[in-house]
């Protein structure tokens, strides 16, 4: 990755009321990774705006830009920042900034993308600080500033042995000119003392104390309480409720019904219920009856869908994504093997359900929200509620688990719409059932697959027919497919050919979009063809990366087209965990198999082998699993990391074994964990990780390391077994053998 | 409906619904944000606090059911935040996301109570209704393990 600060990025450097140095970046994160200038706006002034403030009185305050959703950002990018001031990590105070892009730039915890996007640009505000203090010790010293070094959050002449803490060189270096980012030198990382220490989450000491934290603990003065009921069927509207009834209920303050729009990521029509507390808000609701106006989504369930699926694989594609060689000719000439795969719809089920709060008051709201995507919120709510964006401030509050659900901010309006109705403070608190029949789920997805091997057994042809989701030439969110992906640039005879079913049912990005369905599929695949093909499922992944064929040049001018990810990065991967993992060296038993697979998604490089027991009487164990990630030159924060990668590898274990949302007459039938169940502590099996560095920029690990579990399971499946599992989840299916 | 418990070592009466499961007591009422609300139905554990001394699903028990018991959130697991368990978690960064994990402690904690050197089946038989989201399930086996031997050697 080529970051680059543009020229017109500048900082500011503040004496600060207090006294004391203040810096501030403002910094526009492109999607491309490439930095623009957010241009300036007005004269700085002493606000918590800034990554780095540092006070005369010893407190160096560094801002954690991004939200905090369990993915470890609030402690990562930090220490990118100390690293290049020179800072023990210790020493820092970290500060959760409020949503302020003007500010600090793209602030949203989705796609892996706070590593790749910051690693840059913060060590380099860090850098610039670091700059300015030796600058200003250098003057107060009377001394070059090539004498200098730094550390222990102090200025040091070791000519004169004389140091100099940063905090009384904070007035000085206020003073100063900043030099350009772009200009100032980053440290060698063979002296980074930060970077690649595991450093504990910054908040466990508030949570395993139990201090308030999260969004559901926020309270403010004068606050209600709210629930708010929605239509089982997606988007339907209220027809009659018997609000009077309700409002004479114990504790009620309000009741009234949302009209809402028809945006499935916006407000939503519903009765919300406002009372002093939320149990009586809840007990209210228990006695609410609203009937709901008729809605075309009532017709829509997973019965049909399926069906349709079929009828589109009868017809053929709607169109073709890709289509390179000859694909009839190479299954002709070659060993073919067919198969239709599909998996289902998934909720997100984060543990901590939907909830926010909100105050109005004199045209101004005020909102402490658990989201992803704060910026995108205040849109929303700016358009859906008449209030210019200046006017509604947002507290980034940390999450009880993300996982993309709260990409969406769909709970976010409705709490500032029903604290401008109620004229009061507001918190709004899902319950478990709201949080999982009003998701934006995993899409379900279809594909029929037909791939041909040669004679030398190489994988020579593959053809995909995806039915999904969409209208006309667009999908749903999250369920689309990129023409480049993998097997494409790899596979001389490939065709990709898409159908789109309409769906009023929300769908949304689940970690590692896309990839946690279409690489269960693809690397099932290829562990077809690789046993068509009589060859050993390892070996036949290396023969397929060696395959790679480059795309042809872009058109001059033309826009950017797909490239095929690293195959040597993948090889590397693969061949670590088969190492690892002692592919093929051991005999294991009848009922017991190896699975593998890879997969590469959000920049990152992950193959994993699992190991699974099924008993004659079909139960299955999953013994063990080996992931090797290959996600650049530095694991940042290595505590973090193996975290991100058990939890990947567990969520995508857990999806796979149990999970599946169905819709029956527009609306979701699963309510609670005991039809959409989590993952438990005796289904855990050990996860063996390694990370493979290489020389190429750090990238994100709160996804790629889902994707390849789910195959490698099902892999292990037809090993262990000889039943080949073509959908999920695994509750679907009879394993028993003998 | 009037009832009265003591809370953290403290007497507390409170004037609640008689339906009003403890945790929206403990949460709204004397505003003890620490116990987590999950699902409502007893499934997943973020709940948990100690009824004397049990582990115990407090979005089911109506508060009144309390009445006289002695009960204990994390707030309370110590006074000071250094309870074994407290400083294996931190020591070993179990929490990603966190909100589980005031739930997993106050059920680690009741284990060690009565097995202070438990064994995986322990772990296993005491910790399965504690549900965490982000799979820290590795890290906190290893913490109940750790806290075991912090609380031996009395470190």
């Amino acid at each position: 990755m080529t970051t680059q600060l543009d020229r017109r990025d500048f900082l500011r450097v503040t004496s600060v009321a207090g006294g004391g140095l203040l810096l501030g970046t403002w910094l526009d994160y492109g999607a491309t990774g490439t930095l623009h200038a957010a241009g300036p706006d007005g004269e700085a002034e002493f606000s918590p705006n800034a990554f780095i403030h540092i006070s005369t009185d010893g407190t160096i305050t560094v801002m954690a830009k991004n939200p905090e959703i369990g993915q470890g950002v609030k402690t990562m990018l930090p220490m990118l920042i100390a690293e290049e001031l020179d800072v023990p990590f210790e020493r820092i105070t970290i500060e959760q900034a409020m949503s302020d892009p003007a500010k600090y730039g793209s602030q949203v915890a989705g796609g892996s993308t706070a590593t790749p996007t910051n690693w840059e640009p913060l060590r380099r505000a860090g850098a610039v600080g670091r700059q300015l203090l030796i600058t200003a010790a250098a003057q107060t010293f009377g001394v070059p500033e090539v004498e200098l070094t730094t550390g222990g959050g102090a200025v040091h002449h070791h000519g004169s042995r004389r140091r100099a803490e940063y905090s009384a060189l904070a007035e000085r270096a206020a003073t100063l000119p900043a030099p350009d980012p772009a200009t100032v030198r980053l440290k060698d990382p063979k002296d980074f003392r930060i970077i690649g220490r595991a450093i504990g989450g910054i908040d466990n000491p508030k949570i395993v104390t139990g201090q308030p934290l999260f969004g559901i603990d926020i309270t403010v003065p004068g606050m209600l309480h709210a629930v708010f009921e929605k239509a089982p069927v997606f988007a339907a509207k209220v027809a009659t409720a018997n609000l009077d009834e309700v409002r004479a209920l114990p504790g009620v303050r309000h009741a009234f019904v949302v009209d809402g729009g028809t945006q499935l990521n916006g407000l939503l029509g519903g009765v919300a219920i406002v009372a002093d507390s939320w149990w009586a808000a809840r007990s209210a609701r228990q006695r609410l009856r609203v009937t709901w106006a008729e809605h075309p989504t009532a017709a829509q369930g997973s019965t049909a869908f399926r069906a349709k699926a079929d009828e589109f694989f009868a017809a053929g594609p709607q169109r073709s994504l890709r289509a390179d060689g000859n694909v009839a000719a190479a299954i002709a000439g070659g060993t073919a093997v067919e198969a239709t795969y599909e998996y289902p719809f998934l909720a997100h089920a984060t543990l901590e359900p939907m909830n926010c709060t909100a105050a109005f008051r004199d045209g101004k709201l005020e909102i402490w929200a658990p989201t992803q995507n704060p910026q995108a919120g205040r849109t929303l709510v700016a358009n859906t509620m008449g209030i210019a964006p200046a006017d509604i401030a947002i507290h980034i509050v940390r999450s009880g688990g993300g996982f993309g659900r709260r990409l969406n901010n769909d709970y976010m309006v409705e709490a500032a719409w029903i604290a401008r109705v109620a004229g009061a403070p507001v918190k709004l608190v899902w319950t478990r059932e709201d949080d999982t029949q009003h998701d934006f789920y995993r899409p379900a997805g279809y594909h029929r697959l037909r791939g041909a091997v040669d004679g030398a057994g190489r994988l020579v042809a593959w053809e995909n027919h995806f039915v999904s989701f969409g209208e006309g030439t667009g999908f749903a969110p999250a369920a689309g497919i990129s023409p480049g992906e993998f097997p494409a640039f790899f596979v001389p005879n490939f065709a990709l050919g898409v159908s789109v079913m309409p769906l009023g049912v929300p769908t949304g990005f689940l970690r590692a979009p896309g990839s946690n369905g279409l690489a269960f599929v693809f690397q099932s695949f290829v562990d077809e063809l690789a046993h068509a093909a009589r060859k050993d499922p390892v070996q036949f992944r290396r023969e397929l990366l060696a395959q790679v064929t480059p795309p042809p040049a872009a058109a001059p001018g033309g826009p950017p087209q797909p490239q095929p990810m690293n195959a040597e990065r993948m090889r590397g991967v693969l061949d670590l965990v088969a190492a690892k993992s002692g592919w093929g060296t051991r005999q294991l038993p009848r009922g017991t198999g190896m699975g593998v697979a890879f997969h590469f998604s959000h920049r990152g490089y992950f193959a994993e082998v699992v190991q699974a027991t099924v008993s004659r009487d079909g139960q299955l164990t999953i013994d063990q699993v080996w992931a090797v990630g290959d996600v650049g030159s530095h694991i940042i924060n290595p505590s973090g990391a193996i975290n991100q990668v058990q939890g990947s590898v567990l969520d995508g274990i857990a999806e796979a074994l149990a999970q599946e949302i169905t819709i029956v007459g527009g609306r979701t039938q699963q309510g609670n964990f005991h039809d959409f169940p989590l993952l438990r502590l005796t289904q855990a099996p050990k996860v063996e990780i390694h990370f493979r560095t290489t020389d190429f920029p750090p990238t994100g690990m709160g996804e790629p390391a889902l994707p390849p579990v789910v195959p490698a399971l099902t892999n292990a499946i037809f090993a262990a077994t000889g039943k080949r599992v073509r959908s999920l989840p695994l509750t679907k299916h009879d394993l028993r053998w003998s | 409906m009037q009832v009265t418990f003591s809370v953290n070592g403290t007497r507390r009466t409170v004037d609640v619904p008689a339906d009003m499961p403890l945790l929206w007591v403990l949460r709204d009422v004397l505003d003890l944000k620490g116990t987590k609300f999950g699902c409502g139905a007893a499934h997943c554990g973020a709940c948990t606090v100690h009824l004397n001394g049990a582990p115990t699903r407090s979005c089911v028990l109506p508060a009144v059911a309390a009445a006289g018991a002695e009960i204990t959130t994390i707030e309370g697991l110590s006074s000071d935040g250094t309870h074994a368990l407290q400083r294996a978690w931190t020591e070993l960064d179990v929490p990603q996301c966190g909100y589980c994990q005031a739930g997993q402690l106050m059920s680690a904690a009741a284990l060690l109570a009565r097995t202070p050197k438990p064994t995986d089946a322990d772990i296993d038989a005491a910790m399965n209704g504690n549900l965490c989201r982000c799979a820290t399930y590795a890290r906190i086996r290893e913490g109940i393990h750790r806290a075991a031997v912090l609380a031996a050697n009395n470190e």
